[in-house]
């Protein structure tokens, strides 16, 4: 047998990666926070990916080997290097302010508000948020993607969930504050 | 196990990473503790809304012929057209398989948890040793029987002349929906029958008997019900008792 190596007998590298484009393309947007960067971007990935094909490795995910790629290429870049220097995995989670409850919270949060939300969450926050909720990755995926161990998943996923709750919570408090 | 616990579990739980044993546990423990169902519909409200605030952007014509045009690049492994001549079925077949796949992931997993959480109710509803709360074989007792407990109504087909006889019922959580668990026997197999209110996202596309989790099962909706079918019996029998359900729904 000659497929020990293919990801898919006989699959290309455009059948497997052009229908990502779209995911990796609004991931990388999320990522830089801009249009010309993200299309830099994208197009690091898609040439890297070609490049590195040959040795990707049948048995393993190829969705979070490109959104690995993405990643990495981001996190070289200017914007990545400035964004992600000061993460700390074990910061103290903000004060809880119990005054509202969640439910009506969440409710009352539009869809800009989340994504104001999660622009201004840290961008390691955000990008596990996206990657579990948007791409609907499994713990595994996104261990594999982030280069992290499982168990890294769930607590970060976990902070990030809280820090969001939060930010929604301050702003819906201020907006009704007028402040 | 206390809330405390068991909110530890919830996001894996709500992720559909919860080994089946103690999402089952979980679940009934939501159907008895107000508190942490509250919680795990805010949390399911999060998770809605991340989702669809995600899906922000979208690249330009540009960026995706330039992509197209480096995916499409020829890589390095070089074939001879007699290989690809012998080829061509299979990659026209992977090319639609990945295609079809990707289109239909998003869909798909979702459908899939739900199809693996009905399978599951199913299951510890047959290991449990009450299975059913209204144990009756007749319709007209059982259908009352859910009034005031579910948020709607709904019919029940006639049995005469089938197979099929009704064992009983029980108010079931599907996604901290309620519902309505009806179980029929037929040649000593159990089919559940899962009724709840239709809304998105609970794998809305109807299904020609499959065989997911080692079950046969069907779903459809009618009448802003949703419906599945669900036992360890043949397509025939599954086909047989939806249509039954169908022409009353």
């Amino acid at each position: 047998m000659q497929v020990a190596k293919d990801p898919l007998p006989g699959a290309t590298f455009d059948e497997l990666a052009l229908p990502l484009f779209d995911q990796l393309y609004n991931f990388a947007r999320w990522l830089t926070q801009d249009t010309a960067e993200a299309d830099d971007l994208v197009q690091e990935t898609y040439t890297k990916a070609l490049r590195g094909f040959s040795s990707f490795q049948q048995g393993t995910n190829f969705r979070a080997w490109m959104y690995r790629i993405l990643r990495n290429s981001f996190l070289s870049s200017r914007t990545g290097l400035k964004t992600t220097v000061a993460f700390d995995e074990e910061q103290q989670e903000p004060e809880k302010d119990a005054s509202t409850p969640e439910s009506l919270l969440i409710e009352q949060a539009n869809r800009e508000m989340v994504q104001q939300a999660l622009t201004e969450l840290p961008v390691h926050f955000r990008e596990i948020l996206l990657l579990c909720e948007v791409e609907e990755m499994s713990y595994q995926e996104i261990a594999d993607t982030l280069a992290i161990p499982v168990g890294t998943v769930m607590s970060r996923l976990s902070r990030a969930r809280k820090a969001l709750r939060e930010l929604l919570r301050q702003k819906l408090q201020g907006g009704r504050h007028g402040v | 196990m206390a809330c405390d616990a068991w909110r530890e579990k919830l996001d894996a739980y709500l992720d559909g990473e919860l080994a089946s044993a103690d999402a089952a546990e979980l679940g009934a423990h939501m159907r008895t503790c107000g508190s942490c169902a509250a919680d795990a519909l805010e949390r399911v409200q999060l998770k809605r809304s991340v989702a669809a605030a995600g899906k922000r952007f979208e690249p330009s014509a540009e960026l995706r012929a330039k992509i197209t045009k480096i995916a499409g690049t020829k890589p390095q492994r070089q074939s001879s057209w007699g290989w690809r001549m012998l080829l061509l079925p299979a990659m026209l077949v992977i090319i639609l398989s990945v295609g079809v796949d990707f289109y239909m992931s998003r869909e798909s997993s979702r459908r899939a948890r739900v199809y693996g959480e009905l399978a599951d109710l199913h299951v510890t509803t047959l290991a449990s040793a009450n299975p059913v709360d209204v144990i009756s074989t007749d319709q007209h007792t059982v259908k009352p029987w859910f009034e005031g407990k579910i948020p709607f109504t709904f019919n029940l087909p006639e049995l005469q002349g089938t197979d099929f006889t009704l064992a009983g019922g029980r108010v079931t959580y599907l996604e901290q929906t309620p519902g309505a668990q009806l179980i029929y026997h037929i040649r000593k197999h159990e089919i559940s029958v899962f009724i709840f209110q239709d809304r998105d996202g609970m794998g809305r596309t109807a299904s020609e008997p499959n065989h997911a989790f080692s079950f046969t099962m069907e779903g459809w909706t009618q009448n802003g019900l949703r419906y599945y079918v669900v036992g360890d019996v043949g397509a025939e029998d599954v086909k047989a008792l939806s249509k039954l359900f169908r022409d009353v729904g």
